[in-house]
C-alpha cells in the first residue's frame, strides 16, 4: 500500500485528460508530496512513468484493485524540485 | 591560428542540455478525426512541459476559424467557395463516413457518451496549457479569411520561415 498526500480521479476519462489533468494538479503541491491517480485506462500503465521521465516528477509505483466492478490503476508520483 | 580545442562530448552534452523539448505541427487537414489527432498530441506534449506550436495551414485554418464563418472576399468564385468551407470547430468532417453529416454527428454523440473530450473541449484545454498557434498567411489570403474571423488566442500569423526557424528546434515535428 502506497502512501500519498493528495488524490486524483481520473475515472472514466481516455488519454491524454489523465495526463493534462495530472499535470495541472501536480501544481498544487509542494515538493516530496505523492500524488495519487486514480483510472481505469490501462494507457495509464505506461503513460505516467513516461509522463515522470519528461517532466522530471519522481515515478513511485502503480498498484491495481477491483472497485464497484471497475478495474482501476493508481498511479502515485512524487513532485519533484526544492 | 589559436582556436580553442573543443572537447567533442562536453559539446554534445552541453547541447543536449541546450536543446529544448519543443514539439511543432502542421494542421493541414480539417477533418474531425485528424484534428483530434493533432489536439490529443499537443495537448499531451504540453502536459508534459514541452513547447509546442502549431501550425494551422489550408484545410486546417477551419479549426481555428469563428463558428459559421465565410470568405471575406469580393470575388464571386471565393465567395461561394466560402459559403461551402464555413469554419468552426462543430463543421469539421470525419475523413470517412461523414455521411453528409449524420456519420459525423453520430461519432461525437459516441465520444460524448464515453466522456471523450471533443474538438471545442480540446482546442480550449490547448489554449489553457499554453500552446501556441499560428495562422498560415498565403492560404488566408488565397481563401480570403480575414484575420477577424479568426478565433482569440491565436498568437500570430506567419509563413513558412516562422515553421520552419520552430521546428529546427524540435525535436518532435509532425504533420497532420
Amino acid at each position: 500500500m502506497i502512501e500519498s498526500d493528495f488524490k486524483l480521479d481520473t475515472l472514466g476519462y481516455f488519454c491524454p485528460m489523465p495526463i493534462i489533468m495530472t499535470s495541472k494538479k501536480i501544481k498544487e503541491l509542494v515538493p516530496g508530496q505523492v500524488l495519487e491517480v486514480a483510472s481505469d485506462d490501462e494507457g495509464i500503465k505506461k503513460d505516467m512513468p513516461a509522463w515522470c521521465e519528461t517532466t522530471g516528477h519522481e515515478w513511485v509505483g502503480l498498484e491495481e484493485a477491483d472497485e464497484n466492478s471497475v478495474h482501476v490503476y493508481k498511479a502515485y508520483v512524487k513532485k519533484a524540485g526544492g | 591560428m589559436n582556436a580553442t580545442q573543443i572537447e567533442p562530448t562536453a559539446a554534445l552534452a552541453e547541447l543536449k542540455e541546450k536543446k529544448p523539448d519543443s514539439v511543432t505541427i502542421v494542421c493541414l487537414s480539417g477533418d474531425l478525426d485528424k484534428a483530434m489527432a493533432a489536439f490529443i498530441i499537443a495537448t499531451g506534449a504540453a502536459a508534459m512541459d514541452m513547447k509546442v506550436t502549431m501550425f494551422f495551414t489550408f484545410w486546417g485554418l477551419n479549426i481555428i476559424r469563428k463558428q459559421d464563418t465565410t470568405s471575406s472576399a469580393k470575388d464571386w468564385m471565393r465567395k461561394a467557395f466560402g459559403w461551402i468551407n464555413k469554419g468552426g470547430t462543430e463543421n469539421l468532417p470525419l475523413s470517412r463516413f461523414h455521411f453528409g453529416g449524420l456519420g459525423t454527428m453520430m461519432m461525437k454523440k459516441v465520444m460524448k457518451n464515453n466522456r471523450m473530450p471533443g474538438i471545442p473541449e480540446l482546442l480550449e484545454t490547448a489554449q489553457d496549457l499554453g500552446v501556441q498557434m499560428i495562422a498560415c498567411t498565403t492560404t488566408l489570403g488565397m481563401m480570403g479569411i480575414s484575420k477577424d474571423t479568426l478565433i482569440d488566442g491565436v498568437d500570430q500569423l506567419a509563413g513558412v520561415s516562422t515553421y520552419l526557424a520552430e521546428a529546427k528546434k524540435g525535436s518532435v515535428n509532425l504533420f497532420i
